[in-house]
Protein backbone atom coordinates (compact mmCIF):
# COMPACT_ATOMS: atom_id res chain seq x y z
CA UNK A 1 0.00 0.00 0.00
CA UNK A 2 1.25 3.48 -0.85
CA UNK A 3 1.40 6.06 1.97
CA UNK A 4 -1.25 8.22 0.27
CA UNK A 5 -3.71 5.33 0.54
CA UNK A 6 -3.41 5.14 4.31
CA UNK A 7 -5.60 6.74 6.96
CA UNK A 8 -4.32 9.72 8.95
CA UNK A 9 -3.52 7.59 11.99
CA UNK A 10 -1.66 5.01 9.91
CA UNK A 11 0.40 7.66 8.12
CA UNK A 12 1.19 9.31 11.44
CA UNK A 13 2.81 6.07 12.62
CA UNK A 14 5.00 5.92 9.49
CA UNK A 15 5.98 9.58 9.81
CA UNK A 16 6.84 9.10 13.45
CA UNK A 17 8.98 6.05 12.70
CA UNK A 18 10.74 8.00 9.95
CA UNK A 19 9.74 5.46 7.30
CA UNK A 20 8.42 8.25 5.13
CA UNK A 21 8.65 12.05 5.28
CA UNK A 22 5.86 14.57 5.04
CA UNK A 23 7.61 16.18 2.06
CA UNK A 24 7.58 12.84 0.21
CA UNK A 25 3.89 12.23 0.92
CA UNK A 26 2.98 15.82 0.08
CA UNK A 27 4.83 15.56 -3.24
CA UNK A 28 3.07 12.30 -4.02
CA UNK A 29 -0.30 14.00 -3.48
CA UNK A 30 0.64 16.97 -5.64
CA UNK A 31 1.75 14.59 -8.38
CA UNK A 32 -1.50 12.62 -8.10
CA UNK A 33 -3.63 15.75 -8.25
CA UNK A 34 -1.77 16.98 -11.33
CA UNK A 35 -2.22 13.68 -13.16
CA UNK A 36 -5.55 12.28 -11.94
CA UNK A 37 -7.61 15.31 -11.04
CA UNK A 38 -8.06 16.49 -14.62
CA UNK A 39 -10.77 13.85 -14.83
CA UNK A 40 -12.33 14.34 -11.40
CA UNK A 41 -11.97 18.13 -11.02
CA UNK A 42 -12.06 17.93 -7.23
CA UNK A 43 -9.61 20.78 -6.60
CA UNK A 44 -10.18 24.41 -7.58
CA UNK A 45 -6.64 25.41 -6.63
CA UNK A 46 -3.49 23.78 -5.32
CA UNK A 47 -1.48 25.59 -2.63
CA UNK A 48 1.70 23.78 -3.62
CA UNK A 49 4.31 26.18 -2.22
CA UNK A 50 2.49 26.52 1.10
CA UNK A 51 2.09 22.74 1.35
CA UNK A 52 5.75 21.96 0.69
CA UNK A 53 6.88 24.60 3.16
CA UNK A 54 4.54 23.21 5.84
CA UNK A 55 5.68 19.64 5.08
CA UNK A 56 9.32 20.67 5.36
CA UNK A 57 8.65 22.30 8.74
CA UNK A 58 6.78 19.19 9.89
CA UNK A 59 9.69 16.92 8.97
CA UNK A 60 12.02 19.10 11.02
CA UNK A 61 9.73 18.63 14.02
CA UNK A 62 9.61 14.86 13.52
CA UNK A 63 13.41 14.78 13.54
CA UNK A 64 13.46 16.77 16.75
CA UNK A 65 10.96 14.45 18.45
CA UNK A 66 8.99 15.28 21.61
CA UNK A 67 5.22 15.62 21.74
CA UNK A 68 3.95 15.39 18.17
CA UNK A 69 0.41 16.20 17.06
CA UNK A 70 -1.37 13.38 15.21
CA UNK A 71 -1.89 15.93 12.43
CA UNK A 72 1.76 16.95 12.10
CA UNK A 73 2.78 16.72 8.45
CA UNK A 74 -0.62 15.35 7.36
CA UNK A 75 -1.73 16.73 3.96
CA UNK A 76 -5.34 17.90 3.97
CA UNK A 77 -7.68 19.49 1.46
CA UNK A 78 -9.98 22.35 2.45
CA UNK A 79 -13.37 23.23 0.96
CA UNK A 80 -12.98 26.46 -0.98
CA UNK A 81 -15.44 28.22 1.30
CA UNK A 82 -13.03 28.28 4.24
CA UNK A 83 -10.43 31.06 4.33
CA UNK A 84 -6.71 30.31 4.24
CA UNK A 85 -4.69 33.53 4.42
CA UNK A 86 -2.92 34.24 1.15
CA UNK A 87 -4.86 31.57 -0.77
CA UNK A 88 -7.72 32.10 -3.18
CA UNK A 89 -11.13 31.52 -1.61
CA UNK A 90 -13.57 31.45 -4.50
CA UNK A 91 -16.66 29.70 -3.08
CA UNK A 92 -16.78 28.25 -6.63
CA UNK A 93 -18.30 31.56 -7.72
CA UNK A 94 -17.35 33.90 -10.51
CA UNK A 95 -18.00 36.78 -8.13
CA UNK A 96 -15.05 35.66 -5.92
CA UNK A 97 -12.95 34.16 -8.71
CA UNK A 98 -9.91 36.25 -7.75
CA UNK A 99 -10.58 36.77 -4.05
CA UNK A 100 -7.55 36.10 -1.85
CA UNK A 101 -8.33 35.60 1.84
CA UNK A 102 -6.65 38.12 4.12
CA UNK A 103 -7.03 36.06 7.28
CA UNK A 104 -7.26 32.45 8.42
CA UNK A 105 -10.46 30.78 9.53
CA UNK A 106 -10.21 29.66 13.16
CA UNK A 107 -10.22 26.01 12.07
CA UNK A 108 -7.28 26.76 9.76
CA UNK A 109 -5.31 28.40 12.57
CA UNK A 110 -5.96 25.37 14.75
CA UNK A 111 -4.85 22.93 12.05
CA UNK A 112 -1.76 25.06 11.35
CA UNK A 113 -0.85 25.11 15.03
CA UNK A 114 -0.95 21.31 14.87
CA UNK A 115 1.38 21.22 11.88
CA UNK A 116 -1.13 20.06 9.23
CA UNK A 117 -0.29 20.59 5.55
CA UNK A 118 -2.76 22.34 3.22
CA UNK A 119 -2.68 20.86 -0.27
CA UNK A 120 -5.36 23.05 -1.79
CA UNK A 121 -8.95 24.19 -1.99
CA UNK A 122 -11.69 21.85 -3.12
CA UNK A 123 -14.55 22.31 -5.52
CA UNK A 124 -18.13 22.84 -4.33
CA UNK A 125 -21.53 24.02 -5.44
CA UNK A 126 -21.35 27.81 -5.67
CA UNK A 127 -21.60 29.22 -2.12
CA UNK A 128 -22.45 25.67 -0.95
CA UNK A 129 -25.85 25.82 -2.67
CA UNK A 130 -26.48 22.49 -4.30
CA UNK A 131 -26.45 18.73 -3.93
CA UNK A 132 -24.39 17.64 -6.94
CA UNK A 133 -21.39 19.96 -7.36
CA UNK A 134 -22.78 20.88 -10.75
CA UNK A 135 -23.34 24.51 -9.63
CA UNK A 136 -19.63 25.32 -9.68
CA UNK A 137 -18.22 28.15 -11.79
CA UNK A 138 -15.15 25.92 -12.24
CA UNK A 139 -17.09 23.01 -13.71
CA UNK A 140 -18.59 19.97 -12.00
CA UNK A 141 -16.64 17.50 -9.90
CA UNK A 142 -17.07 13.86 -10.89
CA UNK A 143 -17.58 10.88 -8.64
CA UNK A 144 -14.34 8.86 -8.37
CA UNK A 145 -16.39 5.63 -8.31
CA UNK A 146 -17.88 6.39 -11.72
CA UNK A 147 -17.07 9.55 -13.63
CA UNK A 148 -20.56 9.72 -15.16
CA UNK A 149 -22.04 10.26 -11.70
CA UNK A 150 -22.07 13.26 -9.37
CA UNK A 151 -20.03 13.22 -6.16
CA UNK A 152 -22.87 14.92 -4.28
CA UNK A 153 -22.75 18.39 -2.83
CA UNK A 154 -22.02 20.82 -1.75
CA UNK A 155 -18.74 19.47 -0.32
CA UNK A 156 -18.46 17.17 -3.36
CA UNK A 157 -14.89 18.21 -4.10
CA UNK A 158 -13.80 17.43 -0.55
CA UNK A 159 -15.49 14.01 -0.57
CA UNK A 160 -13.96 13.19 -3.97
CA UNK A 161 -10.44 14.16 -2.83
CA UNK A 162 -10.76 11.80 0.14
CA UNK A 163 -12.27 8.93 -1.90
CA UNK A 164 -9.67 9.21 -4.67
CA UNK A 165 -6.71 9.44 -2.25
CA UNK A 166 -5.94 12.98 -3.34
CA UNK A 167 -5.51 14.03 0.32
CA UNK A 168 -5.50 12.39 3.76
CA UNK A 169 -8.69 14.10 4.93
CA UNK A 170 -10.72 17.23 4.32
CA UNK A 171 -12.80 19.93 5.94
CA UNK A 172 -16.22 20.65 4.52
CA UNK A 173 -19.32 22.52 5.63
CA UNK A 174 -22.83 21.19 6.12
CA UNK A 175 -25.91 23.44 5.95
CA UNK A 176 -28.51 20.89 4.82
CA UNK A 177 -26.45 17.75 4.28
CA UNK A 178 -23.45 19.15 2.41
CA UNK A 179 -20.92 16.96 4.24
CA UNK A 180 -22.95 13.79 4.77
CA UNK A 181 -24.56 13.51 1.34
CA UNK A 182 -21.30 13.72 -0.67
CA UNK A 183 -19.50 11.51 1.88
CA UNK A 184 -22.29 9.01 1.26
CA UNK A 185 -22.08 9.30 -2.56
CA UNK A 186 -18.27 8.90 -2.48
CA UNK A 187 -18.04 6.09 0.10
CA UNK A 188 -16.21 8.03 2.84
CA UNK A 189 -16.93 9.24 6.37
CA UNK A 190 -18.56 12.67 6.85
CA UNK A 191 -19.34 14.24 10.21
CA UNK A 192 -21.59 17.23 10.75
CA UNK A 193 -20.92 18.23 14.36
CA UNK A 194 -23.49 19.85 16.66
CA UNK A 195 -24.28 23.43 15.66
CA UNK A 196 -21.85 25.56 17.67
CA UNK A 197 -19.31 22.78 18.28
CA UNK A 198 -16.87 24.16 15.68
CA UNK A 199 -16.18 27.84 15.09
CA UNK A 200 -17.57 29.27 11.85
CA UNK A 201 -15.18 32.22 11.85
CA UNK A 202 -13.64 32.33 8.38
CA UNK A 203 -16.29 30.08 6.85
CA UNK A 204 -18.03 32.11 4.16
CA UNK A 205 -21.62 32.44 5.40
CA UNK A 206 -24.53 30.81 3.57
CA UNK A 207 -27.27 30.24 6.18
CA UNK A 208 -25.84 31.22 9.53
CA UNK A 209 -28.33 29.40 11.77
CA UNK A 210 -27.60 26.11 9.96
CA UNK A 211 -23.97 26.22 8.70
CA UNK A 212 -21.44 24.02 10.46
CA UNK A 213 -17.87 23.01 9.58
CA UNK A 214 -17.10 19.30 9.80
CA UNK A 215 -14.78 16.52 8.68
CA UNK A 216 -14.58 14.22 5.67
CA UNK A 217 -12.21 11.30 6.25
CA UNK A 218 -11.34 7.76 5.24
CA UNK A 219 -12.43 6.30 8.56
CA UNK A 220 -14.12 7.19 11.85
CA UNK A 221 -10.90 7.41 13.85
CA UNK A 222 -9.53 10.09 11.50
CA UNK A 223 -12.69 12.12 12.02
CA UNK A 224 -12.20 12.01 15.81
CA UNK A 225 -8.55 13.06 15.41
CA UNK A 226 -9.53 16.09 13.34
CA UNK A 227 -12.41 17.00 15.65
CA UNK A 228 -10.07 16.99 18.65
CA UNK A 229 -8.26 19.86 16.96
CA UNK A 230 -11.02 21.93 15.34
CA UNK A 231 -13.76 21.81 18.02
CA UNK A 232 -14.22 24.36 20.78
CA UNK A 233 -15.34 27.84 21.80
CA UNK A 234 -13.95 30.70 19.73
CA UNK A 235 -14.20 34.35 20.79
CA UNK A 236 -14.48 35.27 17.09
CA UNK A 237 -17.71 33.25 16.68
CA UNK A 238 -20.22 34.22 19.34
CA UNK A 239 -22.44 31.27 18.33
CA UNK A 240 -19.71 28.74 19.08
CA UNK A 241 -20.64 26.82 22.22
CA UNK A 242 -18.85 27.30 25.51
CA UNK A 243 -18.93 23.60 26.30
CA UNK A 244 -15.84 21.53 27.18
CA UNK A 245 -14.45 19.49 24.29
CA UNK A 246 -13.78 15.87 25.23
CA UNK A 247 -10.97 13.76 23.78
CA UNK A 248 -13.07 12.23 21.00
CA UNK A 249 -10.56 9.44 20.41
CA UNK A 250 -11.48 8.08 23.86
CA UNK A 251 -14.91 7.22 22.44
CA UNK A 252 -13.37 4.92 19.86
CA UNK A 253 -14.19 1.69 21.66
CA UNK A 254 -15.47 -1.44 20.01
CA UNK A 255 -18.45 -1.92 22.30
CA UNK A 256 -22.06 -0.88 21.90
CA UNK A 257 -23.64 -3.48 24.13
CA UNK A 258 -26.93 -2.15 25.46
CA UNK A 259 -26.85 1.01 23.32
CA UNK A 260 -30.40 1.96 22.34
CA UNK A 261 -30.85 2.63 18.63
CA UNK A 262 -33.93 4.35 17.28
CA UNK A 263 -35.25 3.56 13.81
CA UNK A 264 -37.46 6.36 12.44
CA UNK A 265 -40.37 4.86 10.53
CA UNK A 266 -40.64 7.96 8.34
CA UNK A 267 -37.18 7.25 6.85
CA UNK A 268 -37.99 3.68 5.86
CA UNK A 269 -40.90 4.01 3.50
CA UNK A 270 -42.43 1.82 0.88
CA UNK A 271 -40.86 2.34 -2.49
CA UNK A 272 -37.48 3.31 -1.11
CA UNK A 273 -34.44 2.37 -3.17
CA UNK A 274 -33.94 -1.38 -2.95
CA UNK A 275 -30.15 -1.24 -2.54
CA UNK A 276 -30.36 1.43 0.16
CA UNK A 277 -32.95 -0.62 2.04
CA UNK A 278 -30.85 -3.78 1.77
CA UNK A 279 -27.67 -2.06 3.04
CA UNK A 280 -29.48 -0.43 5.97
CA UNK A 281 -31.05 -3.74 6.97
CA UNK A 282 -27.61 -5.36 6.91
CA UNK A 283 -26.25 -2.56 9.08
CA UNK A 284 -29.06 -3.07 11.58
CA UNK A 285 -28.11 -6.76 11.74
CA UNK A 286 -24.48 -5.83 12.52
CA UNK A 287 -25.53 -3.54 15.36
CA UNK A 288 -27.93 -6.15 16.71
CA UNK A 289 -25.17 -8.77 16.67
CA UNK A 290 -22.98 -6.36 18.65
CA UNK A 291 -25.59 -6.18 21.38
CA UNK A 292 -27.45 -2.97 20.56
CA UNK A 293 -31.16 -2.71 21.37
CA UNK A 294 -33.60 -1.38 18.81
CA UNK A 295 -36.67 0.72 19.25
CA UNK A 296 -39.08 2.21 16.75
CA UNK A 297 -39.34 5.97 16.86
CA UNK A 298 -41.28 8.59 14.94
CA UNK A 299 -40.02 11.84 13.47
CA UNK A 300 -43.49 12.79 12.41
CA UNK A 301 -42.61 16.16 10.83
CA UNK A 302 -39.80 14.75 8.68
CA UNK A 303 -41.86 15.30 5.57
CA UNK A 304 -41.94 19.07 6.19
CA UNK A 305 -38.17 19.51 6.57
CA UNK A 306 -37.33 20.32 2.96
CA UNK A 307 -39.99 23.03 2.69
CA UNK A 308 -38.95 24.52 6.04
CA UNK A 309 -35.29 24.45 5.08
CA UNK A 310 -35.71 26.16 1.72
CA UNK A 311 -37.57 29.05 3.32
CA UNK A 312 -35.10 29.56 6.18
CA UNK A 313 -31.87 28.84 4.30
CA UNK A 314 -32.86 31.00 1.33
CA UNK A 315 -33.95 33.85 3.60
CA UNK A 316 -30.65 33.78 5.46
CA UNK A 317 -28.73 33.47 2.19
CA UNK A 318 -30.47 36.47 0.65
CA UNK A 319 -29.25 38.51 3.59
CA UNK A 320 -25.73 37.01 3.82
CA UNK A 321 -25.04 37.36 0.12
CA UNK A 322 -26.05 41.02 0.03
CA UNK A 323 -22.38 41.76 0.75
CA UNK A 324 -21.37 40.81 -2.81
CA UNK A 325 -22.01 44.13 -4.46
CA UNK A 326 -18.76 44.90 -6.26
CA UNK A 327 -17.67 47.61 -3.83
CA UNK A 328 -15.14 46.24 -1.37
CA UNK A 329 -14.02 42.95 -2.93
CA UNK A 330 -14.80 40.47 -5.66
CA UNK A 331 -16.03 41.05 -9.18
CA UNK A 332 -17.19 44.50 -10.30
CA UNK A 333 -19.15 44.82 -13.51
CA UNK A 334 -17.39 47.11 -15.93
CA UNK A 335 -20.44 48.29 -17.82
CA UNK A 336 -22.25 50.49 -15.32
CA UNK A 337 -23.23 54.14 -15.41
CA UNK A 338 -24.08 54.57 -11.77
CA UNK A 339 -23.86 52.81 -8.41
CA UNK A 340 -27.22 51.03 -8.46
CA UNK A 341 -26.56 49.70 -11.93
CA UNK A 342 -23.12 48.57 -10.81
CA UNK A 343 -24.68 46.53 -7.97
CA UNK A 344 -27.24 44.79 -10.15
CA UNK A 345 -24.92 44.20 -13.11
CA UNK A 346 -22.22 42.81 -10.82
CA UNK A 347 -24.63 40.39 -9.18
CA UNK A 348 -26.12 39.35 -12.50
CA UNK A 349 -22.69 38.64 -13.98
CA UNK A 350 -21.17 37.19 -10.83
CA UNK A 351 -23.76 34.74 -9.48
CA UNK A 352 -24.83 31.46 -11.06
CA UNK A 353 -28.48 30.51 -11.53
CA UNK A 354 -28.93 28.46 -8.36
CA UNK A 355 -27.54 31.26 -6.19
CA UNK A 356 -29.78 33.80 -7.94
CA UNK A 357 -32.79 31.53 -7.48
CA UNK A 358 -32.18 31.20 -3.75
CA UNK A 359 -31.48 34.89 -3.21
CA UNK A 360 -34.73 35.67 -5.01
CA UNK A 361 -36.68 33.03 -3.08
CA UNK A 362 -35.22 34.39 0.16
CA UNK A 363 -36.00 37.97 -0.79
CA UNK A 364 -39.56 36.97 -1.65
CA UNK A 365 -40.31 35.08 1.58
CA UNK A 366 -38.93 37.97 3.64
CA UNK A 367 -40.72 40.71 1.75
CA UNK A 368 -43.50 42.76 3.25
CA UNK A 369 -46.79 40.90 3.47
CA UNK A 370 -45.32 37.42 3.11
CA UNK A 371 -43.03 37.28 6.15
CA UNK A 372 -45.61 35.68 8.46
CA UNK A 373 -46.89 33.27 5.86
CA UNK A 374 -43.48 31.91 4.99
CA UNK A 375 -40.61 32.85 7.28
CA UNK A 376 -42.43 32.84 10.62
CA UNK A 377 -44.35 29.73 9.64
CA UNK A 378 -41.10 27.92 8.80
CA UNK A 379 -39.54 28.97 12.11
CA UNK A 380 -42.52 27.42 13.90
CA UNK A 381 -42.28 24.18 11.96
CA UNK A 382 -38.58 24.16 12.83
CA UNK A 383 -39.67 24.03 16.48
CA UNK A 384 -41.81 20.96 15.72
CA UNK A 385 -38.96 19.21 13.89
CA UNK A 386 -36.60 19.93 16.77
CA UNK A 387 -39.15 18.61 19.26
CA UNK A 388 -39.50 15.37 17.28
CA UNK A 389 -35.82 14.68 17.93
CA UNK A 390 -36.07 15.66 21.61
CA UNK A 391 -38.92 13.19 22.05
CA UNK A 392 -37.13 10.48 20.09
CA UNK A 393 -33.95 10.80 22.15
CA UNK A 394 -35.95 10.12 25.30
CA UNK A 395 -36.25 6.57 23.97
CA UNK A 396 -32.84 6.01 22.34
CA UNK A 397 -29.15 7.00 22.36
CA UNK A 398 -28.68 7.22 18.61
CA UNK A 399 -30.86 7.23 15.52
CA UNK A 400 -29.93 5.29 12.40
CA UNK A 401 -31.27 6.23 8.97
CA UNK A 402 -30.24 6.31 5.32
CA UNK A 403 -28.17 9.37 4.38
CA UNK A 404 -29.96 9.78 1.06
CA UNK A 405 -32.96 8.09 -0.58
CA UNK A 406 -30.73 6.67 -3.36
CA UNK A 407 -27.04 6.38 -4.32
CA UNK A 408 -25.28 8.95 -6.53
CA UNK A 409 -27.21 10.09 -9.61
CA UNK A 410 -25.87 10.92 -13.05
CA UNK A 411 -24.49 14.30 -14.06
CA UNK A 412 -27.21 16.37 -15.67
CA UNK A 413 -29.99 14.14 -14.35
CA UNK A 414 -31.58 16.76 -12.07
CA UNK A 415 -29.95 20.02 -13.02
CA UNK A 416 -33.04 21.44 -14.73
CA UNK A 417 -35.40 20.53 -11.90
CA UNK A 418 -34.32 22.41 -8.75
CA UNK A 419 -37.18 21.05 -6.65
CA UNK A 420 -36.25 17.45 -7.44
CA UNK A 421 -32.66 18.25 -6.49
CA UNK A 422 -33.81 19.81 -3.20
CA UNK A 423 -35.79 16.68 -2.36
CA UNK A 424 -32.65 14.55 -2.61
CA UNK A 425 -31.65 16.09 0.74
CA UNK A 426 -34.79 14.87 2.48
CA UNK A 427 -32.95 12.67 5.02
CA UNK A 428 -30.18 15.10 5.95
CA UNK A 429 -31.96 18.43 6.32
CA UNK A 430 -33.84 17.78 9.60
CA UNK A 431 -30.53 17.33 11.41
CA UNK A 432 -29.45 20.89 10.52
CA UNK A 433 -32.83 22.33 11.47
CA UNK A 434 -32.54 20.62 14.89
CA UNK A 435 -28.82 21.43 15.21
CA UNK A 436 -27.86 17.90 16.28
CA UNK A 437 -24.70 16.03 15.20
CA UNK A 438 -24.78 13.30 12.58
CA UNK A 439 -22.23 11.17 10.73
CA UNK A 440 -22.50 9.36 7.41
CA UNK A 441 -20.45 6.18 7.10
CA UNK A 442 -20.25 3.66 4.25
CA UNK A 443 -22.47 0.60 4.71
CA UNK A 444 -22.46 -1.11 1.32
CA UNK A 445 -22.76 -0.72 -2.44
CA UNK A 446 -25.50 -0.55 -5.02
CA UNK A 447 -25.74 -3.05 -7.85
CA UNK A 448 -23.97 -0.41 -9.97
CA UNK A 449 -21.10 -0.49 -7.43
CA UNK A 450 -21.85 2.99 -6.15
CA UNK A 451 -21.34 3.53 -2.42
CA UNK A 452 -24.25 3.64 0.01
CA UNK A 453 -24.03 5.20 3.44
CA UNK A 454 -26.00 5.43 6.65
CA UNK A 455 -26.45 8.24 9.10
CA UNK A 456 -25.95 7.98 12.83
CA UNK A 457 -27.45 10.90 14.76
CA UNK A 458 -27.25 11.78 18.43
CA UNK A 459 -28.33 14.46 20.91
CA UNK A 460 -26.74 17.92 20.95
CA UNK A 461 -23.02 17.67 21.79
CA UNK A 462 -23.08 13.85 21.90
CA UNK A 463 -20.58 13.32 19.10
CA UNK A 464 -18.93 10.82 21.44
CA UNK A 465 -21.93 8.47 21.23
CA UNK A 466 -21.84 8.74 17.44
CA UNK A 467 -18.13 7.92 17.38
CA UNK A 468 -18.61 4.92 19.65
CA UNK A 469 -21.32 3.45 17.42
CA UNK A 470 -19.62 4.31 14.12
CA UNK A 471 -16.23 3.04 15.28
CA UNK A 472 -17.75 -0.23 16.53
CA UNK A 473 -19.46 -0.67 13.17
CA UNK A 474 -16.22 -0.08 11.24
CA UNK A 475 -14.33 -2.50 13.50
CA UNK A 476 -16.76 -5.20 12.42
CA UNK A 477 -17.24 -4.38 8.74
CA UNK A 478 -15.00 -3.69 5.75
CA UNK A 479 -16.99 -1.30 3.51
CA UNK A 480 -14.73 1.64 4.42
CA UNK A 481 -11.62 -0.16 3.12
CA UNK A 482 -12.95 -0.32 -0.44
CA UNK A 483 -11.50 2.24 -2.81
CA UNK A 484 -12.47 3.36 -6.31
CA UNK A 485 -10.11 2.65 -9.20
CA UNK A 486 -8.98 6.05 -10.47
CA UNK B 1 -53.52 31.76 5.94
CA UNK B 2 -54.07 29.24 3.13
CA UNK B 3 -55.96 31.92 1.23
CA UNK B 4 -53.04 34.28 1.55
CA UNK B 5 -50.62 31.76 0.14
CA UNK B 6 -52.85 30.73 -2.72
CA UNK B 7 -53.15 34.36 -3.65
CA UNK B 8 -49.39 34.78 -3.61
CA UNK B 9 -48.84 31.78 -5.84
CA UNK B 10 -51.06 33.29 -8.45
CA UNK B 11 -49.01 36.42 -8.13
CA UNK B 12 -45.80 34.74 -9.26
CA UNK B 13 -45.68 36.18 -12.74
CA UNK B 14 -42.74 37.16 -14.87
CA UNK B 15 -43.46 40.76 -13.99
CA UNK B 16 -43.30 40.01 -10.27
CA UNK B 17 -40.15 37.96 -10.66
CA UNK B 18 -38.66 41.03 -12.30
CA UNK B 19 -39.64 43.00 -9.20
CA UNK B 20 -38.14 40.39 -6.85
CA UNK B 21 -34.95 40.47 -8.92
CA UNK B 22 -34.79 44.22 -8.57
CA UNK B 23 -35.30 43.96 -4.79
CA UNK B 24 -32.46 41.43 -4.82
CA UNK B 25 -30.30 43.83 -6.85
CA UNK B 26 -29.89 41.31 -9.62
CA UNK B 27 -30.41 42.73 -13.10
CA UNK B 28 -32.96 40.54 -14.82
CA UNK B 29 -33.32 39.56 -18.42
CA UNK B 30 -36.37 38.09 -20.12
CA UNK B 31 -34.93 34.67 -20.86
CA UNK B 32 -33.83 33.82 -17.35
CA UNK B 33 -36.94 35.45 -15.87
CA UNK B 34 -39.16 32.98 -17.62
CA UNK B 35 -37.24 30.00 -16.25
CA UNK B 36 -37.07 31.53 -12.75
CA UNK B 37 -40.83 32.16 -12.81
CA UNK B 38 -41.65 28.53 -13.57
CA UNK B 39 -39.15 27.22 -11.04
CA UNK B 40 -40.14 29.58 -8.23
CA UNK B 41 -43.81 28.75 -8.84
CA UNK B 42 -43.06 25.07 -8.44
CA UNK B 43 -40.94 25.58 -5.33
CA UNK B 44 -43.52 27.85 -3.66
CA UNK B 45 -46.26 25.38 -4.50
CA UNK B 46 -44.26 22.69 -2.71
CA UNK B 47 -43.62 24.96 0.27
CA UNK B 48 -47.37 25.38 0.61
CA UNK B 49 -47.44 21.97 2.30
CA UNK B 50 -46.41 23.66 5.58
CA UNK B 51 -49.99 24.90 5.80
CA UNK B 52 -51.15 21.38 6.55
CA UNK B 53 -49.76 22.03 10.04
CA UNK B 54 -51.53 24.07 12.68
CA UNK B 55 -48.79 26.15 14.28
CA UNK B 56 -50.87 28.81 16.04
CA UNK B 57 -49.66 27.74 19.49
CA UNK B 58 -46.07 26.99 18.49
CA UNK B 59 -43.17 29.29 19.33
CA UNK B 60 -40.77 30.01 16.47
CA UNK B 61 -37.15 28.77 16.64
CA UNK B 62 -34.60 31.35 15.64
CA UNK B 63 -31.64 29.52 16.99
CA UNK B 64 -31.26 25.87 18.04
CA UNK B 65 -29.10 26.40 21.11
CA UNK B 66 -31.23 29.16 22.67
CA UNK B 67 -28.14 31.28 23.31
CA UNK B 68 -28.22 34.34 25.49
CA UNK B 69 -26.42 37.51 24.50
CA UNK B 70 -22.70 36.91 24.28
CA UNK B 71 -20.51 39.72 25.52
CA UNK B 72 -16.79 40.24 25.46
CA UNK B 73 -14.38 42.80 26.83
CA UNK B 74 -14.32 45.99 24.80
CA UNK B 75 -10.65 45.80 23.92
CA UNK B 76 -8.99 47.00 20.75
CA UNK B 77 -7.41 44.11 18.86
CA UNK B 78 -5.49 44.84 15.70
CA UNK B 79 -6.50 41.83 13.64
CA UNK B 80 -7.03 43.57 10.34
CA UNK B 81 -5.06 46.50 9.01
CA UNK B 82 -6.55 49.15 6.76
CA UNK B 83 -4.28 47.89 3.97
CA UNK B 84 -5.81 44.40 4.35
CA UNK B 85 -9.22 45.83 3.59
CA UNK B 86 -8.11 47.11 0.20
CA UNK B 87 -6.25 44.01 -0.97
CA UNK B 88 -9.29 42.71 -2.83
CA UNK B 89 -10.91 46.04 -3.69
CA UNK B 90 -11.85 46.55 -7.35
CA UNK B 91 -10.98 50.28 -7.06
CA UNK B 92 -9.68 52.39 -4.22
CA UNK B 93 -7.77 55.60 -3.70
CA UNK B 94 -6.29 57.42 -0.71
CA UNK B 95 -7.83 55.09 1.85
CA UNK B 96 -11.32 55.05 0.27
CA UNK B 97 -13.24 52.63 -1.93
CA UNK B 98 -14.15 54.15 -5.26
CA UNK B 99 -17.56 53.54 -6.83
CA UNK B 100 -19.45 54.93 -9.82
CA UNK B 101 -21.45 58.10 -9.24
CA UNK B 102 -24.39 57.87 -6.87
CA UNK B 103 -26.32 61.06 -7.72
CA UNK B 104 -26.60 63.13 -10.86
Amino acid sequence: MEPYQLSIHELHDLLRKGEVTSVEVTKSFIHRVKTIDKRINSYISLTEDMALEQAYEADKKFKKGGILSPLLGIPLSIKDLICIKGAKTTCASKILQNFVATYNATVINKLRDNGAVFLGKTNLDEFAMGSSNENSFFGPTRNPWNLDYVPGGSSGGSAATVAADLCMGSLGSDTGGSIRQPANFCGVVGLKPTYGRVSRFGLVAFASSLDQIGTITKDVKDSAILMNVIAGKDPFDSTSADIPVPDFTKSLVNNIKGMKIGIPKEYFVEGMDHDVEKCLKEAVKVFRRLGAEFTDISLSHADYAVATYYILASAEASSNLARYDGVKYGLRSKSSEDLLEMYSNTRKEGFGNEVKRRIMLGTYVLSAGYYDAYYLKAQKVRTLIKKDFEDAFKKCDIIIAPTTPYPAFKLGEMIDDPLQMYLSDIFTISVNLAGIPSISIPCGFSNKTLPIGMQIMARHFKEETIYQAAFSYQQNTEHHFKKPRV
Amino acid sequence: MIDVIQKTIMEITEKNVEHIASLSKIKSDQNSNKAFTDQLKKILKYIEKLNELDTDQIEPTQHVLSLQNVFKEDLIQNIFSKENSFENAPRYDKGHYQVPKIIE
